[in-house]
């Protein structure tokens, strides 16, 4: 009886044995192969997963839209509505470009004087359009209550562009300010305030107007 | 007249949000669905800010060996989720020390000045002087070798007497693409349209042909910006009285991809 146990126990430690050699030859066998296109004796199931960069959502524009009021020197002030696209290019600096329109309003002159009209109403009509480049002068947090934060930022923008204002073209230097609050990752809330600076000649006499803009906006990041 | 066309201006602004907005809903919920980017942590830790600027204070740590999902990118951060939950940015020099599932090291690739040299596509804005009238010029360019690009610019001049749109198509010889200052030469040819002022009389608007050469310098400034300044000297092909000669001098920013 004892020994037919240990007869069992031998056996199954030289089977044992031998599949561990067997296994291990095959193993030697794989590794030793000579590297050529014969089928792999085992195909991992295994997918080999990369990162990718393309496969991150970069989300560096943002477009949007604003509404508020715009001053135009001598001839009063009107409600701006316009358009505006960003990209930025670090967390510093972005390059922004708008456009916008309004209209302007009579002059005292033409209050006081009661019909004199010194523009047609098509020549009312003011259009801007804009290239600036802004910084982020303090990025920070607006806290609401106690338990919500939100992350806003103060720039500083100036830039390069036309105005088309009674049917003539004015290069037109822009500088200003505005507030960025963020809602959330990719929807923003802005105030912004700006000077577009031209030379105009439309009441005699060349002189440098400034004409000041403020505006509420809400822009998405994609 | 005026009111109507606000009124639709305003109208046509609003449907364009409205289609923005759901544009950006639909492509977040597409996007959710996606499967997200994963890394594990390969550094004693890994600092989690509140926002996407190095000022925004770090909340949360993350340790070694725990998966993160990156979410997005925006300049040199990255929106990330830990396992848990948490959500907070992550700057670009730290995700480089995580592992992909692979084991291999992350890596962002940055533009530098090699793909400076090696760039297709560039596009920029310009500002100077044409003539003693101030001008603006935007333009986009494609670079079919090294050295030659093609390029297209429209400038808007601004005039005492008279406001031109300029219309170019140019080509650029580049010598030296592998310098960080890199000069270049340039040919090129297209229309001026002229548009008297309104306080002068007798003038009506006119359209020519105008050809130039000019010299200009690129400098590589980072990333994928670069600053341009260029001379150009035009000539107008006038159909009244002799040719009109045009010094135009100008510079600005550009960016290439």
């Amino acid at each position: 009886m004892e020994s037919r146990f240990r007869i069992f126990l031998l056996r199954s430690m030289l089977a044992l044995a031998f599949m561990s050699l067997l296994s291990g030859c095959s193993w030697v066998r794989v590794d030793d192969a000579p590297q050529d296109d014969t089928a792999p004796v085992i195909s991992p199931d295994l997918e080999r997963r990369t990162v990718s960069e393309a496969d991150i959502d970069s989300e560096d524009f943002e477009v949007g839209a604003f509404v508020g009021v715009m001053s135009i020197e001598d001839f009063g002030t009107n409600v701006v509505y316009g358009a505006r696209g960003a990209y930025h290019i670090t967390e510093d600096f972005f390059a922004e470009a708008a456009i916008g329109r309004t209209k302007a309003g009579d002059t005292s002159y033409e209050t006081l004087s009661g019909g004199a009209r010194v523009l047609t109403d098509s020549q009312r009509k003011l259009t801007y359009y804009n290239l600036s480049l802004g910084y982020n002068i303090l990025p920070g947090e607006a806290f609401i209550g106690k338990g919500h934060a939100f992350n806003s930022a103060l720039y500083l923008i100036a830039g390069v562009g036309n105005t088309e204002f009674a049917d003539d073209s004015h290069f037109t230097v822009n500088v200003g300010a505005g507030y960025r609050f963020l809602v959330n990752d990719w929807v923003a809330l802005h105030l912004d305030f700006r000077d577009h600076i031209f030379k105009s000649d439309l009441l005699g006499k060349d002189k440098t107007t400034h004409n000041l803009e403020g505006t509420a906006g809400i822009s998405f990041f994609f | 007249m005026y009111a109507c066309t606000v009124a639709r201006g305003i109208s046509q602004l609003r449907v364009l949000v409205i289609v923005l907005l759901l544009q950006a809903l639909l492509a977040r919920q597409a996007f959710s669905e996606e499967q997200l980017v994963e890394v594990v942590v390969a550094a004693p830790y890994l600092e989690m800010h509140t926002g996407p600027g190095r000022g925004y204070p770090v909340f949360h740590v993350v340790d070694r060996g725990e998966t993160i999902s990156v979410l997005k990118r925006r300049t040199n951060w990255f929106r990330v989720r830990t396992a848990k939950g948490k959500e907070g940015w992550v700057k670009r020099a730290e995700m480089e020390q995580t592992l992909t599932p692979a084991g291999d090291q992350t890596r962002f690739a940055e533009a530098n000045i090699g793909d400076f040299s090696k760039r297709r596509w560039e596009a920029g804005v310009l500002a100077g002087d044409f003539e003693g009238a101030d001008m603006i010029t935007a333009y986009a360019g494609y670079a079919m070798t090294a050295n030659f690009s093609a390029e297209l610019s429209v400038s808007q001049v601004f005039g005492n007497y008279s406001d031109s749109v300029v219309g170019r198509v140019s080509l650029l010889a580049q010598p030296f693409p592998e310098w960080r200052l890199s000069p270049f030469f340039s040919l090129g040819t297209g229309i001026i349209y002229t548009d008297p002022n309104v306080t002068l009389v007798d003038e009506s608007d006119r359209t020519e042909q105008i050809g130039s050469v000019g010299v200009g310098i690129r400098c590589y400034l980072t990333r994928r910006f670069l600053l341009r300044a260029e001379y150009r000297n035009s000539v107008i092909f006038q159909d009244k009285d002799d040719n009109q000669e045009i010094n135009e001098w100008k510079a600005g920013f550009a960016f290439f991809f």
